[in-house]
C-alpha cells in the first residue's frame, strides 16, 4: 500500500460495484432466488475491510442508493443499511484482518444479519412482512461465500495494485 | 477477542478512522430520504436520475436475454418458422371470429347503457412493452419494462397481458418503468365474480400465482373456476378485464370470512412482453394523453402503493 501515489485502482473498486449491482438483479429462477447473494454488502465489507482509507460510509451511501434505485425498493432502505454495515466493519477492520477465514465468516454473517435486519425493519414498517422467515438465507448464503470471495478479491486488488 | 486487538495503533494500517459523526449524518440522511420519499412519494427527479444511472446495469442484465432472443430468430429453421406462421394464422382466425362477437356485443351493451342512461367506458389503446428480464427486490413482485415517461407511461397506468392485468406502474422514469404486478403483497385491486357480479377485493400474496380473495363471506355464491374480472371501481384499474380464476374456496364456519384464493390470469411467471393500456377517455383525475412525449405532469396524483 503506497500512500504516496495517487489513488490506483478507482476503476477497480467501480467495476467491483457494478459486477456487484448487476449479479444483485440478474435473473435468477424463483427457487434460487432467496439463495442468492448479498452482493453490495459483501463487496462493501471487502473494500471496508482492505481499504479503509478510500471506501466506507460514502461509498456505501451511494452504493445503497443505487441499490434501491435498481430494486425499486424505498429510496434509502438499502444506503441505511449499508451505512451501518460499513461503519461496523471499519470499527472492526484491524481485528477482522487477523482472524482466521472461518471467524471472518462469523464476523461477515454478522454484519450481513444487521444488513438484513435493517431491511426487514423497514420493510416490516412498511407492512411487507410476508416471507419473514426466509430473510435470514442471503447472509447466511453469503458468509458461506465469505472465503472465495475473499480470495477472488485480494487477488484483483494485489493484480491491480489497488491501494 | 476483540478488546484485545484493539489496543494496537490505528495509524498503522488506517490513515482515517470510521467518523462517528459522518456515520450519524449518512444514517440520519437514509431516514429522511426514506420518509420523505415515503410520506410524499416526491422524490421523482432524484428517482428518475438514479434510474438513468442503473440504468445499464439493467440493460447488462438483460443482454443475454435479448442476445438469445435474437440469436434464435437469426438461426431459426424454415420449418420451424413455417409453422409458427401456420400457428399464428390460426390463432388470428380465432382471435377474429371473437372479435366480430366482440363487435356486436360491444354494440348491444352500448344501446343498453345508454337506455340505462349509465356511462362506462370500453375500449382504450394498448402498446406492446419488453419485461427487462432482471430480479428486483424478491420479497416484491416488481419488474422493469423498456418504456418509459418518454413513451408517454404514466403512474397508476395499467399494464396487461394477453390473458389479464398483470398490474400497474408505480414509476415512470424517463427510459423505463417499474411495474408492481397484481401478486404483490402490498397491492390489491377492485375485482367482481364474473358469474355472480359480487364485488371483493384480491389482493397480492407472496406467491407469482396466486391472489387472495380475504372478504368474501361463508355463505357467498363463489364456486372454484370462476372467473375473476376487475370491476373498475377504485378507478385504478379498467373495468371488465380477467383478474384470476378461482381455485380455492373454503368455508370455514368458525371464521368470518371463507378462504379464497384465485390464480392468477395473467401469466405473471413466464411472460416477457406486456401490454400498456391507454384508457379511451382520461379519467377525471388522470394525465394527458400519451401521445405528446412530455414528461409526466407534475400533478399526477401519487400512486405509490407497496409503501
Amino acid at each position: 500500500m503506497s500512500d504516496f501515489t495517487p489513488p490506483r485502482g478507482v476503476w477497480i473498486i467501480a467495476a467491483s460495484y457494478l459486477t456487484a449491482l448487476v449479479l444483485t438483479v440478474w435473473p435468477l429462477p424463483g427457487w434460487a432466488e432467496l439463495l442468492r447473494p448479498v452482493w453490495v454488502p459483501l463487496i462493501t465489507i471487502y473494500w471496508c475491510l482492505w481499504l479503509p482509507q478510500r471506501v466506507g460510509v460514502i461509498t456505501a451511501f451511494v452504493a445503497g442508493l443505487l441499490v434501491d434505485a435498481l430494486s425499486g425498493t424505498l429510496l434509502g432502505e438499502h444506503a441505511l443499511a449499508l451505512v451501518l454495515v460499513a461503519w461496523a466493519t471499519l470499527w472492526l477492520h484491524l481485528q477482522v484482518r487477523v482472524f482466521p477465514w472461518w471467524q471472518q465468516c462469523v464476523v461477515v454473517l454478522g454484519l450481513l444479519t444487521l444488513n438484513a435486519f435493517v431491511l426487514f425493519w423497514v420493510d416490516g414498517m412498511l407492512g411487507y412482512t410476508l416471507g419473514t422467515s426466509l430473510r435470514w438465507m442471503p447472509p447466511l448464503v453469503s458468509a458461506l461465500l465469505w472465503p472465495w470471495i475473499m480470495q477472488v478479491m485480494s487477488r484483483l486488488q494485489q493484480r491491480y495494485h489497488v491501494g | 477477542m476483540a478488546v484485545l486487538r484493539r489496543q494496537r495503533s490505528p495509524q498503522l494500517f488506517s490513515s482515517r478512522p470510521a467518523g462517528a459523526l459522518r456515520t450519524l449524518l449518512f444514517i440520519a440522511l437514509s431516514i429522511m430520504l426514506m420518509v420523505y420519499d415515503h410520506q410524499t412519494g416526491r422524490l421523482k427527479q432524484m428517482h428518475a436520475a438514479l434510474a438513468t444511472v442503473v440504468w445499464p446495469v439493467q440493460v447488462i442484465v438483460d443482454a443475454p436475454h435479448s442476445l438469445l432472443n435474437w440469436a434464435e430468430q437469426k438461426i431459426a429453421t424454415h420449418r420451424a418458422l413455417v409453422d409458427e406462421n401456420a400457428q399464428l394464422k390460426s390463432q388470428l382466425l380465432q382471435a377474429n371470429v371473437s372479435l366480430q362477437q366482440l363487435a356486436a356485443l360491444q354494440q348491444e351493451n352500448e344501446r343498453l347503457r345508454n337506455l340505462m342512461q349509465a356511462t362506462a367506458q370500453m375500449g382504450g389503446r394498448v402498446s406492446v412493452a419488453s419485461i427487462l428480464s432482471a430480479d428486483l427486490d424478491p420479497f416484491r413482485h416488481l419488474v422493469v419494462i423498456d418504456k418509459g415517461s418518454h413513451d408517454g407511461v404514466y403512474e397508476g397506468q395499467t399494464v396487461l397481458d394477453a390473458y389479464g392485468i398483470v398490474g400497474e406502474v408505480t414509476r415512470a422514469d424517463p427510459l423505463a418503468s417499474e411495474v408492481t404486478l397484481i401478486s404483490d403483497p402490498g397491492q390489491a385491486i377492485q375485482v367482481e365474480v364474473n358469474r355472480t357480479g359480487l364485488r371483493t377485493l384480491a389482493v397480492g400474496s407472496a406467491d407469482l400465482t396466486q391472489l387472495a380473495l380475504p372478504y368474501i363471506t361463508n355463505n357467498a355464491d363463489v364456486k372454484q373456476g370462476d372467473l375473476v374480472v376487475s370491476s373498475g371501481l377504485g378507478g385504478r384499474y379498467p373495468a371488465g378485464y380477467p383478474v384470476g380464476v378461482v381455485s380455492q374456496f373454503e368455508r370455514d364456519p368458525a371464521e368470518p370470512f371463507a378462504h379464497v384464493n384465485a390464480r392468477t390470469a395473467a401469466d405473471l411467471n413466464h411472460g416477457h412482453e406486456v401490454l400498456l393500456y391507454w384508457p379511451a377517455q382520461a379519467p377525471p383525475t388522470s394525465e394527458l394523453p400519451p401521445k405528446p412525449a412530455t414528461a409526466l405532469k407534475p400533478g399526477a396524483k401519487p400512486v405509490r402503493k407497496k409503501p
